[in-house]
């Protein structure tokens, strides 16, 4: 199996070679994987990857999928253009 | 900033259901939807539905939507529409931020229902960035909004009842369904549903998946593989179809972002598809005067979120001190059509699931 083949997080092009690295070297919890390879950091905000990546831990660390926990959800929930926000801050 | 009295964000099954009963029972309703037209998901849906004639039986989807719609027409000197408008954010102090036409701008709600639906899970396997892959959202859409196929030859993944129906619609629409796989041991929709596609040829093979994706510049065909009760790979069972489309319904997962975001109690429950919030039994979330209903509060049918709006309507317009003329019957009527929904062994998943999720308060 080509693990670099296959696509984890489409928004910022994470493969699953790129999580089994990281797990290895010991990032082991969502947010540690957000900071490094940006996984959920994209256009959709982690709603593709983070079941998928929520997975690949519970594997990782032989525990239950739900036990893992997601990443911290954060605003905005999409991309909002810079000037749009500029634009509104008089009101 | 414009302050109003109740904003539903989602205006599809369950958010429109819930505006209706909102404005019958007295309540200035803001309904927030990032669609051209409101009606969520039910607007790609040119089926018949199934229930009963409560949730609109025999009705098509899209039927369903204009219903809901012009339902509302009434009230609207009371109902302020916002559509093409995406709510980007909610924060603890009640203030939504919503982008529309390029527009960013915030609003304040004194109560909210959040009825913000779910998206389809996706699966990993070799070369699943194929052009030819797609969700079975995006096949309804492409098929039955725009009327333009998927592709000549294709394979499903997934038998719950999306997977069955849109394998039985893109029949219907001249392309070819090559199989359709199904990584559990047995048919997750309606049988009703899957001995259609059976009688019409199609090969339903259950404990088998997709391995991986063949293709230069796009999908040609793919590797399937037998799944043993661990739903590992049994090596050696791997098989070979042609196609030119991969439809991907394995399970949707609920929008949860907004409720996330203003730091509501959640609970991840396996059952309803993900990580929902924390309900009293009025759909009222742990931040007070803000209810969920519908897909938000966990994976089930159209005919459900429909239902469930009402409700969430009718116990948050009550909780806002605004009593429906009709209340308690109605309260009687829907919680029964809900019991009756999620009655039998197709039931089971979702009573479990509720149930984790249900607090009596909020502490």
């Amino acid at each position: 199996m080509s693990k670099k083949d296959i696509i984890i997080c489409r928004c910022e092009d994470i493969t699953l070679a790129d999580i089994h690295k990281c797990l290895e070297q010991g990032y082991t919890t969502f947010e540690e994987l957000k900071r490094i390879l940006r996984v959920g950091m994209g256009p959709c905000q982690g709603q593709t990857c983070s079941s998928l990546i929520q997975k690949e831990i519970a594997i990782f660390l032989k525990k239950k999928a739900e036990d893992v926990l997601l990443q911290k959800t954060r605003p905005l929930v999409t991309g909002v253009k810079l000037q749009d926000i500029a634009d509104s801050a008089d009101e | 900033m414009d302050k109003f009295d109740l904003v539903i964000i989602g205006g599809g099954p369950a958010g429109l259901s819930a505006a209706r009963i909102a404005l019958e029972a007295g309540l200035s309703v803001t309904l927030i939807d990032r669609s051209i037209s409101l009606g969520g998901q039910l607007i790609k849906q040119t089926h018949k539905f199934f229930g009963s004639k409560a949730q609109y039986a025999k009705t098509r989807g899209i039927d369903i939507a204009n219903i809901l719609i012009n339902d509302l027409d009434e009230y609207k000197d009371r109902l302020h529409i916002l559509k093409e408008a995406t709510v980007v954010a909610l924060y603890k102090d009640y203030v939504i931020t919503v982008y529309q036409f390029n527009k960013y701008f915030k609003i304040q709600a004194k109560s909210i229902i959040v009825a913000t639906g779910a998206s389809e899970k996706v699966l990993a396997f070799e070369n699943n960035d194929l052009p030819g892959i797609y969700g079975a959202g995006a096949v309804q859409t492409l098929m039955n909004l725009y009327g333009v196929l998927p592709g000549k030859e294709v394979v499903m993944v997934g038998s719950g009842n999306i997977g069955l129906i849109v394998s039985y619609q893109m029949i219907q629409a001249g392309v070819k369904v090559k199989a359709l796989l199904e990584a559990s041991d047995h048919i997750g929709g309606y049988l009703v549903h899957a001995s259609k596609l059976v009688r019409l040829g199609v090969p339903i093979l259950t404990r088998t998946t997709v391995k991986k994706a063949y293709g230069k510049n796009k999908l040609e065909k793919i590797q399937t593989v037998e799944l043993d009760e661990q739903w590992n790979y049994i090596e050696g069972t791997e098989t070979e179809i042609s196609c030119d489309a991969l439809c991907i319904s394995v399970g949707l997962t609920p929008l949860h972002q907004l409720l996330s975001m203003a730091e509501i109690d959640m609970i991840y429950v396996n059952e309803l598809g993900g990580l929902i919030p924390k309900l009293k039994k009025n759909y009222e979330t742990s931040m007070p005067r803000v209810f969920a209903c519908g897909d938000v509060t966990g994976i089930e049918e159209a005919s459900s979120a429909m239902v469930e709006g009402k409700l969430a309507g009718l116990l948050a317009s009550k909780s806002l001190g605004f009593i429906h003329p009709e209340f308690e019957l109605l309260e009687k009527n829907l919680v029964e059509q809900l019991n009756n929904l999620r009655q039998g062994p197709c039931g089971v998943k979702i009573r479990l699931g509720l149930e984790k999720a249900e607090v009596n308060s909020h502490d």
